[in-house]
């Protein structure tokens, strides 16, 4: 049985745990809100630049003008996967949620005989597999300098895929990222960016003859490497709306988990104290008596 | 007065303009264009430099931005920046460091199209100091 300095001491440790777990939580809470107006403020562009796209690929055709990034080198032999997960811990199942995701994909194209190649955004993503993958991890990106996810950075890792794809390191390139559904429901997903999955129908409205300038190749090329930037910003984006999400949730498990520890905690002191006092009540009566 | 278009200026980072406006200039890659209302449809690319707004008060806007395309429909125009700021909130250094930047990927282009690509941006941007 421990005593009641021991009591004492683990009562204080777990309240001290709990405020750090609260501190965390708050923090989240407040670092959500902000990485979900940067989502939302986001979407504007990439809702644009779909419609857009759709409307110049319209324009191009399957024409053999159209640029490889979009059409695909016509082979399906190397997989590249750009696995995005967060730079920190403590948030519940998110990083291991998207890393399984991942794995369970790549079990797949390894059985089926592809080549898996791995570029791993965030440090948790990479810290897991690692472990099983080490030898197909071709890059990784750490975000952890960055205090504010910038557009910047999108285009970095988007820069990186491309020269890659240019050099012919690979036919297939996947996105896994984690969909921020609600703050306690994070969806892990997988999205093809290269070459581009077909849009969905969106017919251009006005169906008008559109006059471009440079040519409508010319201009795909230009916009389908942005596009591809704008992806990966938008499922970084997604990502540390997830992973804060997540954070905060786990972070309120923890300080709940706490709370009820210490009341259970506070119960075990109170009866030990007591059963002490009438212990050394006891003796002190049983003495008196037998004087 | 003149008939006022629906105007959007959009970075990836957020919704910077969305008015009516009664005219638009934007520096494309061939050649600034003066969009008004109903202007036929056309898509262009966008070469870093200065567009200038006119509100339907009359009143001016200047933005700087650093590449994209702009979308134009009889309705709107839509303009697609990489980045894009106010002409009066532009950082002198960020721009400094984007010339040097553009000028590091000049030098070490490998082909001649992307170097001859790259030094013409690099001469936007020059401009672009300049104009400021």
């Amino acid at each position: 049985m421990a005593s009641l300095k021991d009591l004492r001491n683990r009562i204080a440790s777990v309240k001290a745990t709990q405020k750090i777990t609260k501190a965390m939580q708050m923090v989240a809470a407040a670092k959500l809100r902000r990485a979900q107006e940067a989502a939302e403020a986001a979407r504007p562009y990439s809702q644009r630049m779909g419609a857009v796209l759709a409307n110049i690929a319209q324009a191009v055709g399957g024409g053999s003008d159209a640029p490889a990034l979009m059409t695909g080198t016509g082979k399906d032999d190397v997989h590249l996967l750009v696995v995005c997960t967060a730079e920190r811990g403590l948030c519940g199942g998110f990083n291991s949620q998207i890393a399984r995701f991942a794995r369970d994909r790549i079990r797949k194209l390894l059985a089926d005989g592809k080549t898996v190649k791995i570029v791993c955004v965030g440090k948790k993503g990479y810290d897991i597999l690692r472990r099983e993958y080490a030898s197909l991890i071709i890059d990784r990106v750490d975000l952890r300098e960055a205090k504010q996810l910038g557009f910047v950075h999108a285009d970095g890792i988007a820069k990186k895929v491309i020269t890659l794809f240019n050099e012919g390191g690979f036919d297939v390139c996947t996105l896994f990222y984690s969909e921020f559904k609600s703050v306690i429901s994070q969806v892990p997903t997988a999205q093809q960016i290269i070459p581009a999955a077909p849009a969905d129908e969106a017919e251009s409205a006005n169906g008008a003859v559109y006059e471009y300038e440079p040519e409508p190749g010319e201009i795909l090329t230009d916009l389908i490497p942005r596009n591809i930037s704008v992806q990966i910003f938008r499922a970084l984006l997604e990502n540390a709306a997830g992973e804060m999400g997540a954070k905060m949730s786990a972070m309120d498990n923890a300080t709940r988990n706490a709370g009820e520890m210490i009341n259970k905690l506070t119960i075990t002191y109170n009866r030990q104290r007591q059963a002490q006092i009438t212990k050394e009540l006891i003796e002190i009566i049983s003495g008196a008596e037998a004087l | 007065m003149a008939e006022s278009f629906k105007f959007e200026l959009v970075s990836p980072e957020r919704l910077l303009v969305s008015e009516q406006v009664e005219q638009a200039v934007i520096p494309g890659t061939d050649g600034e264009m003066t969009v008004l209302a109903n202007h036929a449809p056309a898509m262009t690319t966008v070469k870093p430099g200065v567009v200038t707004v006119k509100l339907a008060g009359g009143q001016e806007d200047r933005y700087v931005v650093f590449g994209g395309f702009a979308d134009i429909v009889p309705s709107g125009c839509t303009l697609l920046a990489e980045s894009a700021v106010r002409v009066a909130d532009v950082d002198r250094q960020d721009l400094a460091r984007r010339i040097q930047d553009a000028r590091e990927d000049a030098a070490d282009a490998k082909d001649d199209q992307s170097r001859a690509k790259a030094e013409q941006f690099l001469n936007n941007l020059t401009t672009l100091q300049d104009a400021l």
